[in-house]
């Protein structure tokens, strides 16, 4: 029963007791849910804080060493960088400095830049929020309108041919895809010219809307690497939410009063498909930070997951650190903004 | 998937029956799954697999992975003598990838077992036991379930020393959640039918409700999520691997694509250094995906058959 008859029901049942208006009920049970989403993820990131501090203090055995990467140093120095990095001091008082260092924007210096950590993802983070959210947009876009049209005909021909596409490219490594499209449309191979620059985000000295073309030319071959990788999963998604739904009476219902079979699968079924849809491209962000790490490794660009790598190849412990907590967080962060957003889309969440 | 039909029992012991109930639950299974050509295909693809990977040392031998005495010229392009060339030491690439093959199904297969155990434990525990002891375990889940594995996965890589243990480790212990949720619904569903009662009634206490009752029940769940785990582990064996964070002594797919990046074969266009572990890689992730898909609809059978 939908929620203003069940009021309507109250009303009728007590007609001397006045009933709170519907709007009113369902605010206090969007903000009930809302504080119970938000402060969930409150506790996911403060996981995040503690998995990041135990993961790379006790672990490593003696992280000074780690740091040191194995170069012959006398114990002097090993104490001086003890004493830098706040390593000599209780594993609680540590813990409490890291905490509120962290808590106040302070992740510590890389030593393999000689700058704040903060200030490297800084500058870092533009530049994979423009390849992430251009290739974001065209796989969730591509996803959902491929996965409705081959649920909506499934069994054809077409569908077999998209959900095999679909398969073999999700398991095929991003990062090996980027590397032949490099090869095949960058460096050229047979007949086919270089098309495409190999790697990084500019060419340098355009300026203006040079600039931005320049720009959107380094963009194109990651964008279709991240793309190939990662549509395959929002595709059998929807492609399943929507063959649950295929058989439900309110279709039947909905041809019987004469729409176009059109009509019946956009303004009818793909709303109801689209709620497991959108959890589940929110719930798999983890899986295209791995897939932005490879695809911005691949083709240098200067983003957060290149830096990454950067990072692990020295290993600077402080960037992987703070590039751990960084991302841990906007994926968990991503998500409970996505769960404050259901309600919104569908009214029977947070009931 | 154990209901099958009580068979006349004329001086059968139980555990004979039990043996004969499972033998005929096998037979149906296997019936119903050759009608599953996608299946079938990844099948036919992983025998192939496994018997290249179990004959390498009679075929190829641990010499091909030596860089000293390597038979050829480095970055040599296909040949007679190389049919897909040689890598920057002059080894063969055709043995290396033959010898890769042992790494990548080793570790894919481990690190899968790992992750669905602890999945399966984790998901059974928590669907048994209710109160605060799941609740607690299932938020852990979920937390784990948001977090960017790979990232996890090198966080823990970088920190640990470089060995396939490491790899193995690093892939099982951030991979499990999607069994857990998966597990845990399943076990909920199986404890609420009467003859759980029954066996609580006749005394059977909490380990033997789980490994008697429910894990028997979830079981065949369990086998296909760990079918369509090996090829996530592959992928992520490759990556991790790729990325130099896999054991720099042992030859492995993406070991191989790694040193192929290194030796400059992408901006010299060598493609043929790149392509072959790639496709490997992809073939064996594709054919266990095809052969999880077709147990999880023949096991599941509201699935229907064209998903």
């Amino acid at each position: 029963m939908s929620s203003a008859g069940k009021i309507a029901a109250e009303a009728l049942a007590e007609p001397a007791v006045r009933v709170r208006t519907p709007r009113a009920r369902t605010t206090t049970a969007y903000v009930r849910y809302g504080a119970g989403k938000v402060g969930g993820a409150v506790v996911s990131l403060l996981a995040v804080l503690v998995t990041g501090f135990f993961l790379f203090r006790l672990i490593p055995g003696d992280p000074v060493k780690t740091m040191t990467g194995g170069r012959p140093v006398s114990a002097e120095q090993l104490a001086a960088y003890r004493r830098e990095f706040g390593l000599d001091l209780p594993l609680w008082q540590q813990f409490t400095d890291y905490c509120g260092k962290a808590l106040t924007g302070d992740l510590g210096t890389s030593y393999q830049f000689h700058a704040p950590v903060v200030d490297k993802i800084g500058e870092a983070l533009p530049n994979t929020l423009l390849l992430t959210g251009t290739a974001f947009v065209l796989y969730t876009a591509l996803g959902i309108l491929l996965g409705t049209r081959a649920a909506w005909r499934h069994g054809r021909l077409g569908d077999r041919l998209n959900t095999g596409l679909a398969l073999t490219l999700y398991s095929v490594p991003s990062f090996w895809l980027g590397l032949l499209l490099i090869i095949v449309f960058s460096v050229g191979i047979g007949p086919i010219p270089g098309l495409f620059p190999t790697g990084g985000m500019e060419s340098g000295g355009e300026e203006g809307f040079a600039y931005v073309l320049d720009v959107a030319h380094h963009l194109i071959l990651p964008v279709v690497t991240l793309v190939s990788v990662e549509y395959g999963q929002t595709l059998l998604v929807t492609r399943s939410a929507l063959l649950d739904e295929m058989g439900s009476d309110y279709l039947t219902t909905a041809r019987a009063k004469g729409l176009r079979d059109d009509l019946v699968r956009r303004r009818h079924a793909v709303p109801n498909a689209l709620l497991p849809t959108v959890t589940l491209v929110f719930v798999n962000l983890g899986r295209t930070v791995a897939g932005v790490i490879l695809v911005e490794t691949v083709f240098s660009w200067p983003g957060l997951g290149g830096l990454f790598y950067q990072a692990l190849s020295v290993p600077d412990l402080p960037l992987v650190q703070g590039l751990f907590l960084f991302f841990a967080a906007a994926v968990i962060i991503m998500n409970t903004l996505a769960d404050l957003a259901y309600p919104l889309l569908d009214p029977r969440v947070g009931r | 998937m154990t209901t099958g039909i009580p068979a006349p029992a004329t001086g059968a012991g139980p555990r004979r029956l039990a043996w004969q109930r499972r033998r005929r639950s096998a037979v149906r299974f296997w019936a119903e799954y050759r009608t599953h050509r996608a299946g079938l295909v990844g099948l036919a693809a992983l025998t192939l697999f496994a018997l290249v990977a179990l004959t390498a040392p009679l075929t190829v031998g641990s010499d091909v992975a030596g860089a000293t005495d390597a038979p050829g010229q480095p970055m040599e392009s296909p040949s007679g003598e190389f049919p897909l060339g040689t890598d920057r030491f002059g080894r063969d690439l055709l043995g290396l990838l033959v010898w890769g093959s042992r790494v990548s199904l080793l570790v894919g297969l481990l690190a899968a077992v790992l992750s669905v155990a602890i999945g399966a434990l984790v998901g059974v525990t928590a669907g048994h036991f209710k109160g605060w002891y799941a609740t607690v375990l299932m938020r852990v889940t979920d937390w784990f379930l948001v977090m960017p594995t790979l990232v996890l996965a090198i966080a823990l890589a970088t920190v640990l020393s470089r060995s396939l243990g490491t790899v193995i480790l690093a892939i099982g212990v951030t991979s499990w959640p999607t069994t857990a949720r998966l597990v845990r619904a399943q076990t909920l569903a199986v404890e609420s039918r009467p003859y759980i009662e029954r066996a609580k009634a006749l005394g059977g206490g909490h380990g033997h409700i789980m490994s008697r009752h429910v894990l028997p029940n979830v079981m065949p769940l369990v086998l296909a999520q760990a079918t369509l785990m090996v090829s996530s582990a592959i992928l992520a064996e490759a990556t991790l691997a790729f990325l130099g964070l896999g054991d720099p002594t042992v030859v492995s797919w993406g070991g191989l694509l790694q040193e192929a990046r290194e030796a400059g074969a992408v901006s010299s266009g060598d493609w043929w250094y790149l392509v072959p572990p790639g496709i490997a890689i992809a073939a064996v992730a594709l054919a266990f995906t095809l052969c999880g898909r077709a147990v999880e609809s023949v096991l599941n059978p509201r699935l229907g058959v064209d998903r």
